[in-house]
């Protein structure tokens, strides 16, 4: 764990009164969130709750109206385009619809977050090497030539992964990782992120309405209702409770 | 009411695009020169546009030249002033209708093409796939995309000209028998650097502009496939309108300094 001089755990991702609208509609009301050093987080919410973009917030690619989000202790509202792609290098994103570069190979969208960052990062290994070994991490070491028209949409989840994770990010987000699989594809690909997760020590922020991902990665939930953290806590202390919201979520 | 609405939204959206445009432009002018840069990717979009699109230029500068001559000669005959095709030909293909329609044939096949692939890397998440991997999709993307157009557009010129003025030369040989070394002879003879020096300085212009349309259009896509298909679209028409503003802009300046 990350701790400061006082001996308490610092958060390697936090987030701290976020706040979001579009036009009228207010999407975040002042949303709050600690993700520490290996674990694995998850914030659900309804469709249309602000969970996706909570998470584009997080990595830049939304202005947030105000809050304050720290990555490793830097506050990314500060930080210039350079430093800002810096930080990114630390964070996987896995994006809900795979957002693999159709035009490119499976092998060149492996390469591709490489071929900036290698040498900034000290990966000292050969990019073939880098590439393979991020390939067999889900499997897919076959695919190499293929282009991502050529892959099913599990293959195609399973390869944008390997792509989150080719620069040994410390942060890897999850949107929606199992929406569009079928249950068995769904299952195969959850045992992949808790098999990242024990090989790697990463700290996961996991977002999904999939109760099934949920229990099983989960160390800690964050409801997110109306914009705000509604309830917090892990899978069974969740379950257990008798607020009728929070109920909701277990009954679906 | 209801009208005077539309008329005010209309203007406004008018100046939100042309302020966007402007912003975008000048965003591209801060990154061209700004390290790193992505000649690689730079060399493929050159090699994409510039030779993937040389067939069409071909064709339509050969049926232009041939067109043209044909159309011409008849009314030149009823004057008796046929020997002076060559030269007409020459001065109204390499100043105007060249530059002009060939530049209007690739904003339909390249601009359009750029607006729909990045339209739709916009709305599968691609762009931003890129950025979170700590890539700056602006330069990969877009400089490059600008810059091959710019470069490309000249020379696709120069190759279309060339083919036109090569149909022409046949029809004339075939229906005054004039030769080959004769009408190229012309040709030369009646082209001054005043009508070749703008012509291809307009055409970086055009190049510029296709590239900057189609790249404006496609990276601000919204509204899922819909949006893909309109990004295309405008990417065509706005580059178009823009095209013969510019030429206007260009024959102005060219009339002030040649003139």
């Amino acid at each position: 764990m990350m701790e400061n001089n006082s001996g308490n755990k610092v958060p390697i991702l936090e987030i701290k009164d976020l706040k979001k609208s579009f036009k009228d509609n207010s999407v975040l009301n002042g949303f709050n969130l600690n993700l520490y050093k290996g674990e694995n987080l998850v914030v659900m919410g309804k469709s249309g709750s602000g969970k996706s973009v909570m998470i584009k917030c997080l990595v830049g690619l939304m202005q947030a109206d105000s809050g304050t989000i720290r990555i490793k202790e830097q506050d990314i509202e500060i930080l210039g385009r350079e430093e800002l792609d810096l930080l990114r290098t630390h964070i996987g994103f896995l994006f809900q619809g795979s957002a693999l570069y159709d035009s490119m190979t499976v092998r060149e969208n492996l390469e591709f977050p490489l071929r900036r960052h290698k040498k900034e990062l000290h990966l000292k290994q050969d990019t073939e090497v880098l590439v393979r070994e991020a390939l067999k991490n889900v499997g897919l070491e076959d695919t190499l030539d293929l282009m991502p028209s050529e892959l099913s949409g599990g293959m195609q989840r399973r390869i944008a992964l390997a792509r989150a994770l080719i620069l040994k990010p410390e942060i890897i987000l999850y949107d929606e990782p199992t929406t569009g699989l079928d249950p068995i594809t769904s299952k195969e690909i959850i045992q992949l992120m808790r098999n990242i997760q024990a090989t790697y020590n990463t700290s996961s922020l996991i977002i999904t309405h999939d109760m099934d991902c949920a229990r099983v990665i989960s160390n800690r939930m964050i409801l997110l209702v109306d914009g705000v953290n509604y309830a917090e806590g892990t899978y069974s202390e969740l379950s257990r409770s008798k607020d009728p919201k929070v109920q909701a979520f277990f009954k679906n | 009411m209801v009208e005077g609405n539309t008329i005010w939204s209309r203007t406004r959206l008018f100046f939100e695009e042309a302020g966007g445009m402007v912003y975008f432009t000048s965003r591209f002018f801060r990154e061209v020169f700004k390290p790193p840069f992505e000649f690689k990717e730079l060399l493929r979009q050159c090699y994409y546009m510039g030779n993937k699109s040389l067939l069409l230029v071909a064709v339509t500068g050969f049926i232009l030249g041939l067109v043209f001559t044909l159309q011409s000669r008849p009314t030149l005959m009823e004057f008796g002033a046929e020997s002076w095709m060559p030269s007409m030909v020459s001065i109204s293909i390499v100043r105007e209708i060249g530059p002009v329609i060939i530049a209007l044939i690739c904003a339909g096949r390249i601009g359009s093409g750029i607006g729909a692939e990045l339209g739709s890397m916009r709305v599968t998440e691609q762009i931003d796939a890129m950025e979170v991997s700590g890539t700056n999709p602006f330069k990969y993307l877009v400089v490059t995309r600008i810059v091959a157009t710019t470069l490309m557009l000249p020379l696709l010129i120069i190759v279309g000209d060339a083919i036109a003025l090569f149909g022409s030369a046949i029809i004339e040989n075939l229906k005054g028998e004039v030769s080959f070394l004769l009408y190229f002879n012309q040709v030369f003879d009646a082209l001054r650097f005043a009508d070749v020096i703008p012509a291809t300085v307009k055409s970086f212009f055009f190049g510029f502009a296709i590239g900057l349309v189609g790249c404006y259009k496609g990276y601000y896509c919204t509204n899922g496939t819909v949006g893909v298909g309109e990004a295309s679209n405008a990417a065509v028409v706005y580059t178009s309108m823009l095209l013969f503003v510019i030429d206007f802009i260009a024959v102005f300046v060219t009339d002030i300094f040649f003139g």
